[in-house]
Order: C-alpha cells, then sequence, then structure tokens
C-alpha cells in the first residue's frame, strides 16, 4: 500500500489522542501520538514526519512552546494548531512563530480532510520537484560544466563512460572550450579521484625544461640541479596526468612520452634507475594531431597510444543554446565570489551575447560576463556594462570592398611569413604579432591558412 | 432500524466478505458515553464498549447505532472504525436525512447504511480511504459523498481486500 505520510498528534487527552489517531489511519497515514511537549520533542529528535498537530492548551509545556521547539527540530514540517479558544491573539502569535493554520475545535471532518490533503500533496509536488530538478541538473551538468546541447551532452555521457575506465583520454576542440575542466570533471568521476589531479602545459616549456618538468631530474643531471627532484609523472601516481597542447610538444619527447605509455617506467632525467608510474593520462590539444601526423610533426604511433578514447568538445558557436544557462551558471559563481546581488543578464544584453561568434568560446564568455558583473551597479547586467561590441553589420550596403580585401590579404601574407619564421610555433609567431594564441588561431581559420602556404 | 431493512444489510455484508454474519442487539450505548454538553455520544468510547461485549469465536464486531456519534476535535462523525482491528460503527443519525436536512426515504437510508458498514468493515481488514470517488472505500464526510460513491469496493481496493483477508485468515 502507498505511505501517505506521518503524522505526530500531540494532545494531552487520550481520547483525543486516540480518536484522531483512528481517524487518521483511516485515511493511510502513519500516526504517532504524544502525551506531552516533551514527548513530541524527544520523538521529533528521533524520526521526522511530514505533518504536527499540536493541541494548544497543554500542562507544562504549551502549544506554542512546541511549536517555537518543533520549528528548530524539524524546520520543514508544517504545525498545525489545534485550539478550543478562537482568540485571534493566539491565532496570530501561532502564525508569527510558524504555524502552518490553526484548528478551532470542534472543526468539520471536511475541513481537516482537506488541509491534511493539501499539505501532503504540497508535500508530494515538493519531492518531486527536487527530484525532478536533480535529474535535470545531471542532465545539464558534469560536475562543473553546463550545458543543454544534445551535443555536449553526448560528450559528458561518453566522459561519464570514460572516467570509469583506465584508459587515456584524448580531449580535442578550441582554446576555450572547456578541455582541462573535462579533464578534472573525468578526474573527479573516476576510481583514481582520490588521487592527485596533475596538469602541464607542453606549449609553456622548452623541450629540456618539459622534460626534467614531466619526469623529474637527478641530481648534478644538468647545471642548476644541485639536488634530485620528482617529475609531473611521479608526482601524479595513483592520480591523473593531464598533458595539455600536446599537439605541442618536440619529436624527441614524444618518443619519450611514448615510451612511458607502452613501459609504463621510466628513468628521472640524469638518472639511472628505472621509476614505474601508476598514472592515468589524459592529453588534450586544440590542433589537428591527424594533420600533424601528416605532415610527419606528430607520431603515428604515438597519436594511437593517445586516441584510445578520443572527446571532442564543440566550440561555443555550435551550441549557442548553452549561452543562456551558462550565464546563469557563471553569474551564481560571481554572485559569491563578488558577493554582488547579481540576478540575470539583461534581455537586449543576451541578445549580444547570443549573436556574438565567440572565437574564445566559454573562457571568452566567462570574461565578458566577469567583467560585467563587475560593472554592473545592480542585479541585472545591462549590455552596456558587457562592453561587447554588437556584431558588425551584415553586408556593407555601400562603400568600395576593395581596399579592405586588399588590408585583409596583407594581413593574411604577414600572418603566413611570421608563421614560416617561426617554423609554424604559435605562440612565438602569436607574440612576435603582438596577440594572443587564440587571436591567431581565429585568423588562421578566417584566412584559412595552411603549412603548405 | 427496521428490522428487515437490517437483515437485507446483513445478507449484503455476508455475501460482500463471505464470512457468516449475524445480528444481535444489544442495550447501549452506555449512559458514559454521551457528552451532555454536545448531545452526542463519543464514537471512540463505544468503539470500546462493542470490543467488550464482542462474543466469543467471532472475529469482526459492527455496531450500528442511531445515536449522533462525534469525535472531540470534529463536529460529528458517521462512524468509526479500528484499521486493521476487530471493531466498528456506524451511525443513521446524519443517515437519516437529505443534505438540506429533509427526511430520506427509508430504501435511500438503507442503501448509505450498507455503503457505510462495508466501508467501516473494509477498514477493519486494512483497507484505507480509497481516492476513487465512486468506490465504497472513498471518505464521505457528508451524505452527498456518501449518495455519490457505489455499494461496491474498487478493482483495487477489492484486490487488496482478498489479499488482506487471506493475510488475516493466514495469522490464525
Amino acid at each position: 500500500m502507498k505511505f501517505k505520510g506521518s503524522i505526530l498528534v500531540v494532545d494531552d487527552e487520550e481520547i483525543v489522542r486516540d480518536s484522531l489517531a483512528s481517524w487518521l489511519e483511516e485515511d493511510g497515514y502513519h500516526v504517532d501520538a504524544a502525551p506531552d511537549g516533551p514527548t513530541a520533542l524527544a520523538k521529533l529528535a528521533q524520526q521526522p514526519y511530514n505533518i504536527l498537530l499540536v493541541d494548544l492548551k497543554m500542562p507544562g509545556m504549551d502549544g506554542l512552546q512546541v511549536l517555537a521547539q518543533a520549528k528548530s527540530l524539524q524546520p520543514d514540517t508544517p504545525v498545525i494548531i489545534i485550539t478550543a479558544y478562537a482568540t485571534v491573539d493566539t491565532a496570530v502569535q501561532a502564525m508569527k512563530q510558524g504555524a502552518y493554520d490553526y484548528l478551532v475545535k470542534p472543526f468539520e471532518p471536511e475541513e481537516l480532510s482537506l488541509l491534511v490533503g493539501k499539505l501532503t500533496n504540497a508535500q508530494a509536488l515538493r519531492r518531486e520537484n527536487v527530484l525532478l530538478r536533480k535529474a535535470l541538473r545531471r542532465q545539464f551538468e558534469f560536475k562543473d560544466m553546463v550545458s543543454k546541447s544534445p551535443k555536449v551532452e553526448a560528450v559528458f555521457e561518453l566522459a561519464r563512460t570514460a572516467a570509469k575506465s583506465n584508459s587515456t583520454v584524448l580531449i580535442l576542440g578550441e582554446s576555450g572550450t572547456g578541455k582541462e575542466l573535462l579533464a578534472r570533471a573525468i578526474h573527479a568521476e573516476s576510481p583514481r579521484r582520490d588521487g592527485p589531479f596533475v596538469g602541464v602545459s607542453c606549449v609553456a616549456l622548452t623541450e629540456t625544461l618539459l622534460e626534467s618538468e614531466l619526469f623529474g631530474y637527478e641530481k648534478g643531471a644538468f647545471t642548476g640541479a644541485v639536488g634530485s627532484a620528482r617529475g609531473k609523472f611521479e608526482i601524479a601516481a595513483a592520480g591523473t596526468l593531464f598533458l595539455d597542447e600536446i599537439g605541442d610538444i618536440s619529436l624527441k619527447l614524444q618518443l619519450d612520452l611514448l615510451r612511458v605509455l607502452d613501459t609504463r617506467e621510466f628513468r628521472r632525467v640524469g638518472g639511472s634507475q628505472l621509476v614505474k608510474v601508476d598514472v592515468r593520462i589524459i592529453a588534450a590539444t586544440n590542433r589537428d594531431l591527424k594533420k600533424l601526423v601528416e605532415s610527419g610533426t606528430f607520431r603515428e604511433d604515438l597519436y594511437y597510444r593517445l586516441n584510445v578514447i578520443p572527446v571532442t568538445v564543440p566550440p561555443l558557436r555550435e551550441r549557442k543554446e548553452d549561452i543562456p544557462l551558462l550565464a546563469d551558471h557563471f553569474l551564481a559563481q560571481f554572485r559569491i565570489e563578488m558577493r554582488k546581488p547579481l540576478e540575470a543578464v539583461s534581455a537586449e544584453a543576451l541578445e549580444i551575447l547570443m549573436a556574438h561568434d565567440w572565437p574564445g568560446n566559454v573562457r571568452e564568455l566567462r570574461n565578458v560576463l566577469e567583467r560585467g558583473a563587475v560593472l554592473a551597479r545592480g542585479p541585472i547586467i545591462t549590455s552596456m556594462e558587457l562592453e561587447l561590441v554588437p556584431p558588425a553589420p551584415s553586408p556593407t550596403p555601400s562603400g568600395s570592398p576593395e581596399p579592405a580585401d586588399s588590408l585583409r590579404e596583407v594581413e593574411r601574407r604577414h600572418i603566413v611569413s611570421i608563421l614560416r619564421h617561426h617554423n609554424w610555433n604559435i605562440t612565438r609567431s602569436a607574440k612576435a604579432l603582438g596577440i594572443d594564441r587564440v587571436t591567431l588561431y581565429n585568423k588562421i581559420k578566417r584566412y584559412q591558412i595552411h603549412e603548405d602556404d | 432500524m427496521d428490522p428487515d431493512s437490517l437483515e437485507r444489510v446483513r445478507r449484503q455484508v455476508e455475501r460482500t466478505f463471505a464470512r457468516p454474519t449475524d445480528l444481535r442487539v444489544a442495550n447501549g450505548p452506555p449512559e458514559d458515553t454521551l457528552e451532555r454538553r454536545r448531545g452526542q455520544y463519543s464514537s471512540t468510547k463505544i468503539l470500546r464498549w462493542i470490543l467488550t461485549t464482542m462474543a466469543s469465536g467471532r472475529r469482526k464486531v459492527l455496531g450500528i447505532t442511531d445515536v449522533d456519534l462525534f469525535i472531540p476535535v470534529l463536529t460529528y462523525v458517521f462512524g468509526e472504525a479500528q484499521v486493521k482491528g476487530a471493531a466498528a460503527l456506524v451511525s443513521t443519525a446524519r443517515l437519516r436525512f437529505t443534505y438540506d436536512e429533509r427526511p430520506a426515504s427509508p430504501s435511500l437510508v438503507e442503501a448509505r447504511l450498507l455503503k457505510e458498514c462495508l466501508h467501516e468493515l473494509g477498514h477493519t481488514f486494512g483497507l484505507v480511504h480509497c481516492s476513487d470517488h465512486a468506490c465504497v472505500m472513498s471518505r464521505s464526510n457528508s451524505v452527498l459523498d456518501v449518495d455519490q460513491k457505489a455499494t461496491q469496493f474498487c478493482c483495487d481496493c477489492r484486490q487488496r481486500l482478498w489479499g488482506l483477508m487471506d493475510e488475516e485468515r493466514d495469522e490464525t
């Protein structure tokens, strides 16, 4: 039989307790009874109740005192005060103290039926609401990532499955799409979650530095190595090692990495002893590894070693339906971090956010919103505060396209020459051009620049 | 109540629950079950008294009375029962009138009495109120509610009742 809920009846008169219990049991409720306040509070401390029916006038602790203490023990349990005295004062006082309602006895059977029925229905709805919200949250969230886009939902699903295994995961996607966040989420969902998550950006360091960073070194391995040090592989033992920008490592390091992945052991730089490793590798790149393999700059065997479970995070422009959800998500973070009563972005601001192309992806969106949150003077972030340029009006109605084209051509040629000069190293080329890597990537994409240019 | 009418109710009860059922006239209810201030009888107290009058070898006892019943917090009740217990009680006091306080026809009163008898006995086997307004186990707070429901258990309640009756038989 369906459990309708449990009710605690508090009354000093035995006949009232018995008759009310019997009446409510006929409705299918489980009924407990207490003859006085202290007994009622002891019961409340032990188990949850759906409804409390409390007589106002009782010797010793009266109904209002029981109400006050019950509210601290079970704040969500509605309390109905039963009183023989229809004074407005006590009713008002009871309601002020948080009573859900009060009944003046004797009352119509219908009244009690309706009141109790209404309360249990409302509770059932609230419970259902909480469950649905939870289910919805699970659908839209994967740890710190949110999305309701079917594409990303598929990524979350794949990542959840991947998390359970020990296999190497390769995360692909443009910069700012949240590759590291996804790697952290996979680690947090994996059986290794109690172990460390260690991240290394392979592009930030020179070949030799990266080598000692990954594998550690022994005293005297190189000038300045005054002591020995553990590398990231050792630090990540029993945990996850996240190799970001894997497409940017040198061929020599690629070989070293391949050996570790094969044998699960390595030597520290300048060391002779083999060190065993127990790490799960998650690699990420914003580059097209397949193309790099074709051009010979990335080892094919390493590519297959890494490409066990490939996960591609789509760029934000391909999941624009996520922008409102992400805006809410970031606003909730800023609300806590900045202690500002931020509520939402204005309709106009949201329109601008939706129209933007987001070359910097979710990271760019977060930055734009963070700036907006700092500047916001009220709970609503307006378009002015976003400081995002509205999308350029499409096709210029008049004017000559020629000069613009030629300027674009000049820019394209300049970028190609700088890239060539730096051997197609994005970081160094971006530095030379005075722009960040993301911007350079976007320009490469926009101008369709290829290495054979 | 007219004895013929009571006999028809007895037969229907016997048929519905498939248990031998007999009628007995008792002198009561006792004086101490009357609440003079309210001019009504305490159904809970009468229920307790009925239990003391129960003949040996009987599993259930259902009291039928024409006095108006109440429980302390409510203005009135049509009856009372021990859920999964032995005793039940039905009053005809309010069943004898129409919704607008005119006397109801004897056949209507008999039909209402039968419904309330099946309802309260249903409780003693362990059934609780049913959300199906046509089921005899739906709660009746007025004669209108009683008239609305059928003299039968809905499919769910009937199945549950059979299960509960089997359980009770196994327990003994």
